[in-house]
């Protein structure tokens, strides 16, 4: 190949890359509430050991903290579609779901754990 | 009431509409603690030893056909009755008896015992099946396998797997396919100083027949009634040492 | 051992087999992705019956594994150099017999992901973490024994493992009778003669099918074997069987005896429909007097009389595990004892059981697994020893 093409190639490659990244990004429901209980960037890292390390401290102990409860995630975080029936968060393109398909993490969580809120658990509306 | 003094109740007139008045409170009172304040746990705080929780079933009080502990557990936990009552969970069943040799008839409840020497804690190879400081026997379902072992171990058929796939939860009641669980005392409750669903149901239908406390306080009203009445543990051959007790069996 | 050369398995016939057997995985596999996503629903375990088909195989498997290891141990640990040539297909025999019961096992888990839990959390109070340990264990030393044999390391090394292999397996086995044997709950497990019965079924099953897998690879080897170690392990499954229903003899009649557990074990023998067809047709009949009839009969000793012989007691053994494990479920519990109870979770009444398809496929499928995996072993390492002299009754070289 001329070295014609391998700049073509080059150009596409590194043009391409970074857009097919932004493309990727998740994409989910704005959450109701001023702010998260923890800064985004703690809660992107650590939000798991969050949820493990709290909730086998609840289940094991009796510790109940609240501040770093599913389901005070899924209070903020859940959202409406037009019937105003809550999505579960573990729906497609919902808050969970979205990073964690992304990231190719599969959640174990909603197999037992509730993924809308209850009705008195609701924040913001 | 000192007993000399004149200008009150005689002392036992005073405890009888004592009595009475304390029943009213108790039968009128659905949601009244019957919990001793000294055991309230705060939030953040952990389960102690220093507490048992237990319970009183009165079968002498406990009406054949009334499902009305069964319906409370069912609808605090969201738990669904199929077409096919052999898989349904049923953490509390109302059981009815009769005597092989008199015909007596007796209606109780049985649920999980919360045994302090468990088998089915024994036997958990993962160790999800365990006691809790406080005397309350669960299922820690982040690592419950499924193995159902604690199933074949229990020896009043406490337990119930989850043969299909759940939707719907209560959110203080995660429960889901593949793993085993069974009558919690209602701990979500008890650690918000409230009292199991089944108790408080059984107080409003009038009957009063189950009454949950803290075995350890002597100064408490269940170690109180059971310091009164005859009472017995399901099975206590067994030696696992039941914190529900049963009177009138 | 050193003088004897060793081969591994022709190469006509074994992608047929192979193509069976895989298809029978495949379908158990397919099987159990049904009860994964479904949930148990779809089988007949329920509340009251949680351990059905499935286990009945994976614990048919288990103790055929470790019984399966017996030949090598009788030329390791107890010196009977004839069955020398054998020792290797014995431990690969026990290897593989075992990682089908396993999968078998894992498959039927409610939360088969969580494997990975099941593998390093344990609590060591419940016999079932310490089997768990055992069974994993079980395949790093019988690798090890067969590894001094197939590399011929030094006789010391050897015979150290093979004892290590054998007190392992016998205490492995014993925790697989534990693990009912402990249970309190029910009647009809709560009794420590489950230990050393387990133990005594382990001997007879797997000796019986180490002489099915024996003189089926040897044949299709184009070779017979030895008729004298034929003969011998022929006895030898004659004595365990023996042993068995001595156990069980002892074990039924201490129970109707006492009152405790006459319950029970009356309605396993006696009123309980299909478990009493299953004890006395499977496994006292089939599974015991008549291969007895067939091994100690003076008119048959050949081969194709111990073949049949080692079907007919795992036959027997498959219906004794059936009859154990569910029927032992399906009698209620004690819970008031001197009342007669009745409530919606099926408190006082006898349940019943039917195995749906996905559980047959899955227990069968384990059972698949085990011949497949013997099959490829044959075929990647050198196992089979060479012919053996052609006149019959003539002993093994002594290595």
């Amino acid at each position: 190949m001329g070295s014609v093409c391998q700049l073509l190639l080059l150009i596409m490659l590194t043009g391409v890359l970074p857009l097919s990244v932004i493309a990727d990004e998740p994409i989910f429901p704005r959450a109701r509430g001023e702010r998260c209980v923890e800064p985004v960037g703690i809660m992107r890292r650590a939000h798991f050991e969050f949820l493990n390390h709290h909730g086998q401290q609840t289940v094991e102990r009796g510790i109940r903290t609240g501040r770093h409860s599913l389901a005070g995630c899924i209070g903020c975080h859940a959202a409406r579609d037009q019937n105003a029936d809550w999505i579960p968060v573990s729906a497609p393109g919902q808050f969970c779901e979205s990073c964690h398909s992304y990231a190719a993490v599969r959640i174990d969580c909603f197999s037992c754990h509730r993924a809308v809120p209850e009705a008195d658990r609701v924040m913001g509306n | 009431m000192a007993a000399g003094d004149t200008s009150t109740l005689p002392r036992r007139e005073f405890l009888g509409r004592a009595s009475a008045l304390a029943g009213l409170v108790v039968s009128f009172a659905p949601g009244m603690r019957l919990i001793d304040l000294a055991a309230a746990k705060p939030d953040g705080e952990a389960a102690s030893a220093e507490v048992r929780w237990g319970m009183l079933v009165d079968a002498t009080r406990c009406v054949s056909g009334c499902d009305a502990c069964v319906k409370a557990c069912a609808t605090e936990h969201g738990l669904e009755m199929t077409d096919r009552p052999e898989i349904d969970a049923q953490w509390i069943r109302k059981v009815d008896l009769i005597d092989e040799n008199t015909g007596r008839e007796i209606s109780l409840p049985v649920m999980c015992q919360h045994c302090e020497d468990a088998p089915c804690v024994a036997v958990c190879p993962t160790g999800a099946s365990f006691r809790r400081e406080d005397g309350i026997v669960l299922v820690n379902k982040h690592t419950c396998i499924g193995c159902r072992y604690c199933m074949m171990a229990c020896p009043y058929k406490a337990r119930s797997f989850i043969h299909i796939n759940l939707v719907g939860q209560r959110t203080h009641s995660p429960r889901g396919k593949g793993t085993v669980e069974s009558c919690t005392f209602c701990v979500h409750r008890v650690d918000r100083d409230r009292e199991p669903a089944c108790v408080e149901a059984c107080t409003a239908a009038g009957h009063q027949a189950l009454l949950f406390g803290d075995l350890s306080d002597n100064e408490g009203e269940l170690a109180h009634r059971l310091s009164e009445v005859q009472t017995q543990q399901l099975r206590s051959d067994l030696g696992t040492n039941p914190g529900v007790h049963y009177h009138g069996l | 051992m050193n003088d004897t050369d060793y081969h591994v398995a022709p190469a006509q016939g074994f992608w047929v087999f192979v193509l069976i057997l895989v298809t029978i995985v495949i379908a158990a596999l397919w099987a159990a992705h049904q009860m994964d996503t479904a949930g148990h629903a779809i089988t007949g375990m329920n509340n009251q019956v949680v351990w059905g088909l499935p286990h009945v195989f994976a614990v048919f498997l288990i103790l055929c594994a470790s019984g399966a290891l017996n030949p090598a141990s009788l030329s390791t640990v107890f010196g009977r150099t004839r069955y020398a040539p054998i020792a290797r297909l014995s431990g690969v025999f026990a290897i593989c017999l075992l990682v089908g019961g396993l999968v078998v096992l894992v498959l039927d888990l409610g939360r088969p992901d969580r494997l990975q839990v099941a593998i390093t959390t344990y609590n060591f109070r419940s016999i079932f973490a310490w089997n768990v340990l055992g069974y994993t264990g079980f395949i790093v030393i019988v690798g090890v024994y067969l590894a001094c044999f197939m590399d011929n390391a030094p006789r010391g090394a050897v015979k150290a493992a093979g004892y290590v292999a054998f007190a392992w397996r016998v205490l492995l086995t014993s925790g697989t009778g534990a693990i009912f044997g402990f249970l309190v709950a029910r009647e009809g497990y709560d009794a420590a003669i489950l230990v050393p019965l387990f133990v005594a079924i382990s001997f007879a099953l797997g000796t019986a099918f180490f002489l099915i897998g024996l003189v089926l690879s040897f044949r299709w080897s184009g070779q017979v074997p030895d008729s004298e170690v034929l003969k011998k392990l022929g006895r030898l499954l004659a004595i365990f069987v023996l042993v068995v229903l001595y156990l069980v003899a002892v074990q039924t009649l201490t129970s109707l005896y006492s009152g405790r557990q006459r319950g029970v074990v009356e309605f396993l023998l006696f009123s309980g429909g299909v478990y009493p067809v299953l004890f006395w047709l499977g496994q006292v009949g089939l599974g015991s007097i008549l291969p007895l009839m067939l091994l100690y009969s003076r008119r048959s000793r050949g081969c194709a009389s111990i073949l049949t012989a080692s079907v007919l007691v795992l036959v027997g053994g498959l219906c004794q595990l059936y009859v154990l494990i569910i029927g032992g479920q399906v009698y209620p519990l004690r819970i008031f004892p001197g009342y007669r109870a009745s409530s919606s979770f099926f408190d006082g009444v006898v349940t019943y059981y039917v195995p749906s398809l996905w559980e047959v496929l899955l227990g069968v499928g384990g059972v698949a697994m085990a011949v497949l995996l013997c099959l490829v072993a044959m075929r990647i390492l050198p196992l089979l020893p060479r012919a053996l002299p052609l006149k019959p009754g003539t002993l093994v070289r002594d290595p």
